[in-house]
């Protein structure tokens, strides 16, 4: 079933043709643009015998099927109902545009946003993954906030966008979260699973939060009661819009939503109480506030929200006759709303005005659109021989045999009954005001019919409306049969289309509501007057009051948390992290463990003594910068102690010589800054941050205590063993680095060379000046190389540089590698900078240290490629031994090669890092006056 | 010894974090590589302690373990880049802005008058 996967992307390809064809005339982009939605709808019906037939067809294409995400269609009885919605209608609507949209409206692009959100309705309905669902959820509401805020230069065009994405994106939010636990619950995020694990959801402990979260989504969407109020305040979109989005699609998915996870989530007494007395409250509210409206559209608008609830509480009612009807009415209301919103359309383009006071007697004027307007009127009343009467009976049939509320569950049929009346009221009103009633008032033009072909997707559907109503079986049965399987995922019940039905209680219930509709139609001044007691509270000023309120708050919280000082953010991250961590360690019982300690010797206490002496000083001194330095160095010489003390040769070298390159760097950088720290952290500051540190300090020497003194099962033994018949050396340190985790150093290398190249960057454009004198304000020394100095680091060269190659050659069997010499070549780079300044040094050493790191790193990614070609993984190494005369037996490695790249990023990091630090301070820098 | 060892990675946590929370760029660098010395201590000695135990086969009857100890080393070179970005970003900051506060801005003192006179800001 390849052409499944076309079904939703045709449209997608669609968005871009109306971009194309504005230039030409609207026609032409109008029928271009209906091209491929056609071609759509033609894939879609030529399926639409074989599902008759009770078939279904999936297709999927599989992405990362691990976390069960894939791209997959399906197109059964339900998503064929509503593809044929989608596109029909969308089809209408295209026509219907084109004269609707005045020649200042950019046509290409209401019609690009128009196929996306087209392309985005498909996309949900014929979804067969969750998470993919969730997608294409998101994209309607993102796409209708295109086409409400289309005439964006209107202030209520861009309210009322922000507040349907508003709702509809916070419920978006809440299915997602409900998707997504739903997806655990079942173990599988395809749709089919979930629908076919009924029992297992419902026994879930999961299932409460699960249909209240999917219900969230399905409501706000659906605009539900309390959620109802955003889609009166979206009326300000072009009609084509309301007549498309807010009739037959958008707010179709929260019940399609509904619908689809029918039989994994109803049939429980959770389902129908939220979900009837919702749809029950929303049918009734918006009913009621429907006969209110003076706006054309908000009358429709409201009514909408009425006939959503109606479906809604029919889906609640867990009986699969109720489902049945929820179908048929999506059909019928899809089929004569949109008509309605059509007319209304047009009584606005033509007449220039929405407002029912001044909108009477036009029956006069455009009596033919009066007619198709009035038919369709009375199928949303109810009225027999159109396709609203037997929807609702159906609905009226329900609700006679509800029980769920036990002795008092006569009140569901009263209650629609009386929906019922205030649904024939709101009809009426929306014919009489308008087309008789008396003369217009005050209208901007003269009201007349509208083009012949604006006219034609009215009469199609009102011809529909007719069509369906008296032969009902005959042109929707097929459709509705096998939707309603689809939304059983079962067969469904038998029942009857037919028009008569004989007397009975649902036509008794229709008369009541005919005839109590129009007494009521009749005598609403009274009602009018009534209403008028209340105070007007506008929803809009209210959602905008809560969006302010919460932003305020927001922004105090933002304020405190946020308010640009590191010092605080710092406070903030390591005070966290303590809670954090003191917590847990509360957990453990004993702080030592039962390894045996090793026992302390005198020069061990010495030097800790030494250490813990230079680090108070360095905190104690740190606002006299040098001295602080000095002192923080001897620190870390006793840390490479430490390190050779405690057997790691390795890290005892390593350590020692970025000491030695650290240093350096730090006195240069400090000729740049000033020699002292001011005094300026309040008592209570220093007291605050000496407790976080100090209770920090003492959390992480009890960890380390703990851990110290605990036995430990390492999984290192593999290195141990492995190190020289697998990797060929005996310096198991370096055997990782270079071997078994050589790939983690090749990406250790590369952010060095990367934070050096960054370094480089941040000191071409540097702006300092160079102070003339230290921090007492003594000059520096006219002699800027002492020539002894000069005369033995000279000499010293040669040396340094075999110490290093000697401490390169050994290390992959004795303590010792690539970064240490690499170290170890810097520093004696550096020295001869610091004897002989940079401008002798470069004369003489012609190194482009950029081109170093970028070869160094490019020769250890290459000797890892190189194993490929032997067939090897990446990064393995090869080794073997060789005799020599004179030098002896000896081994070759080609762990070498990628020691040899460690090597080079290392030197060219670190030079490239002080060399250009260093050039500042030479004539070469960029000379400023001193300002500060 | 564990006791000992431990003691001075708290300490050396200690002076770190204070000095890390200080205002002045100079000291929050003084500050990180003082932390990053506890860090690698620490981390280091999650392979436990031992002594005359160099991971070189055939040098010693037992070894410690290897594995820290290449984290540790990489570690080792990695914080000297990452000192040394943090200290020219420092650099440029003050070359840009003027002023060697990590805020960008200096604090307004409550009392200028009580400022002391020491100092080159």
């Amino acid at each position: 079933m390849s052409s499944l996967i076309w079904l939703p992307f045709l449209p997608l390809l669609g968005t871009l043709i109306p971009l194309v064809t504005a230039r030409f005339s609207r026609t032409a982009c109008a029928f271009m643009t209906a091209a491929l939605p056609a071609l759509t709808l033609f894939l879609v019906l030529s399926h639409a015998g074989d599902i008759f037939q009770g078939e279904r067809f999936f297709a999927a294409i599989p992405w990362i099927p691990a976390i069960g995400l894939e791209l997959a269609f399906r197109l059964d009885g339900l998503a064929l109902l509503f593809s044929i919605l989608i596109l029909g209608i969308g089809l209408l609507v295209i026509l219907y545009a084109r004269y609707y949209l005045s020649a200042k409206d950019s046509i290409g692009k209401f019609y690009a946003y128009l196929i996306l959100f087209m392309f985005a309705m498909l996309g949900v309905v014929l979804s067969d993954n969750l998470i993919q669902l969730w997608f294409f959820w998101e994209l309607t509401s993102i796409s209708s906030f295109l086409l409400i805020s289309f005439w964006g230069h209107k202030t209520e065009a861009r309210k009322g966008a922000r507040m349907a994405l508003t709702v509809t994106g916070a419920g978006g939010l809440a299915l997602l979260a409900g998707l997504l636990i739903l997806g655990n619950t079942v173990g599988s995020f395809s749709l089919q699973d979930v629908l076919d694990s009924g029992e297992l959801i419902k026994a879930s402990v999961n299932y409460p939060i699960i249909v209240v979260l999917v219900l969230l989504g399905a409501f706000t969407k659906s605009a539900q009661f309390p959620f109802h109020f955003w889609l009166p305040n979206a009326m300000a979109a072009p009609t084509p819009v309301s007549a498309y989005l807010h009739s037959a699609t958008m707010v179709k998915a929260g019940i399609f939503l509904m619908a689809r996870f029918y039989p994994a989530l109803a049939d429980t007494d959770l389902w129908f109480l939220i979900v009837s007395l919702t749809g029950l409250a929303t049918f009734l509210v918006g009913a009621y506030i429907a006969i209110f409206q003076h706006d054309l559209k908000g009358l429709l608008a409201n009514s909408t929200i009425s006939h959503l609830g109606l479906i809604t509480l029919l889906l609640g009612m867990g009986t699969d006759l109720a489902a049945v009807a929820a179908i048929f009415h999506i059909i019928n209301h899809a089929i004569f709303k949109a008509s309605l919103f059509m007319a209304a359309g047009i009584i606005d383009h033509e007449s220039g005005s929405r407002d029912m006071r001044q909108l009477n007697g036009l029956w006069k004027y455009m009596p033919y659109t009066a007619t198709l307007a009035m038919v369709a009127s009375a199928s949303m009343a109810g009225v027999p021989l159109m396709n609203g009467f037997l929807s609702k009976e159906m609905f009226f049939t329900e609700t006679l045999h509800q029980a769920s509320l036990g002795s008092l569950s006569w009140f569901i049929p009263v209650l629609a009954t009386l929906g019922g009346v205030f649904a024939v009221a709101y009809s009426m009103r929306f014919i009489h005001d308008v087309f008789f009633n008396g003369e217009p008032i005050n209208l901007p033009k003269t009201p007349h019919e509208p083009p012949r072909y604006m006219r034609v997707p009215v009469e199609i559907l009102v011809a529909l409306c007719l069509v369906v109503g008296i032969f009902p079986s005959l042109v929707v049965g097929d459709l509705l049969l096998a939707a309603a399987n689809a939304t059983l995922n079962a067969p469904a019940p038998n029942y009857s289309l037919a028009i008569w039905h004989g007397f009975n209680f649902p036509l008794l219930m229709s008369v009541i509501a005919l005839v109590g509709g129009l007494y009521m139609y009749h005598n609403r001044s009274h009602m009018f007057k009534f209403q008028a007691q209340f105070p007007t509270s506008d929803p809009k000023l209210v959602f905008e009051g809560v969006i302010q309120y919460l932003t305020n708050k927001a922004s105090r919280i933002i304020a405190f948390t946020e308010n640009g000082s590191l010092q605080r953010y710092i406070f903030f991250v390591l005070a966290f992290a303590i809670v954090m961590t003191a917590s847990t360690l509360m957990k453990l019982n004993t702080t030592a463990g039962h390894r045996p300690e090793i026992p302390l010797d005198a020069l061990s206490i010495t030097c800790a003594v030494l250490l813990c002496v230079s680090a108070l000083a360095t905190v104690l001194w740190h606002r006299r910068r040098v001295i602080a330095l000095l002192t923080l160095s001897v620190v870390g010489l006793i840390v490479s102690l430490a390190f050779a003390q405690f057997s790691a040769p390795d890290l005892a070298l390593t350590q020692l010589s970025v000491e030695v390159v650290t240093v350096i760097l730090l006195i240069l950088a400090l000729f740049f800054l000033p020699q002292n720290t001011p005094k300026e952290s309040s008592p209570r500051r220093v007291v605050r941050d000496l407790s976080l540190a100090s209770l920090i300090g003492g959390v992480v020497g009890t960890i380390s205590y703990a851990l110290m003194t605990r036995p430990l099962d390492t999984i290192s033994t593999f290195f141990t063993e492995n190190s020289k018949t697998g990797g060929g050396g005996t310096n198991i340190v370096n055997v990782i680095l270079v071997d078994f985790r050589g790939f983690d150093t090749l990406g250790e290398i590369t952010v060095l060379g990367i934070a050096a190249l960054g370094i480089y960057k941040l000191i071409a454009r540097m702006r300092l000046f160079m102070p003339s004198s230290d921090g007492n304000g003594l000059a520096w020394s006219e002699d800027r190389h002492p020539i002894l100095l000069a005369v033995i680091s000279q000499s010293l060269l040669p040396l340094a540089l075999l110490v290093s190659a000697y401490i390169f050659l050994r290390g992959h069997n004795m303590p010792g590698g690539g970064f240490i010499a690499g170290l170890i070549t810097s520093v004696a780079i550096i020295q001869q900078y610091v004897a002989h300044g940079v401008d002798w040094i470069k004369t003489r050493i012609k190194l482009d240290y950029q081109i170093m790191i970028g070869s160094g790193i490019g020769i250890a990614t290459l000797s890892g490629l190189g194993s490929w070609v032997f067939g090897h993984t990446f990064l393995s190494s090869w080794f073997d031994y060789f005799y020599l005369p004179v030098i002896g037996k000896f081994e070759l490695a080609s762990a070498m090669i990628f020691d040899l790249g460690v090597f080079l990023t290392v030197v060219g990091a670190t030079m490239l890092i002080l060399a250009n630090l260093g050039q500042l301070t030479t004539s070469e820098r960029p000379i400023q006056k001193e300002h500060d | 010894m564990e006791g000992l060892y431990a003691f001075c990675v708290g300490l050396l946590t200690a002076c770190g974090i204070f000095l890390a929370l200080r205002g002045r760029t100079f000291s929050v660098v003084i500050g990180l590589t003082l932390l990053s010395y506890a860090v690698n201590l620490f981390l280091f000695a999650s392979g436990r302690l031992k002594l005359n135990a160099a991971a070189v086969l055939g040098e010693s009857e037992q070894y410690s373990d290897p594995l820290p100890q290449a984290l540790v080393l990489t570690a080792i070179v990695i914080g000297f880049a990452m000192t040394a970005f943090a200290v020219i970003l420092a650099m440029r900051a003050r070359a840009d802005l003027g002023n060697d506060h990590v805020d960008g801005t200096l604090p307004v003192q409550p009392s200028d008058a009580s400022q002391k006179s020491g100092g080159s800001q």
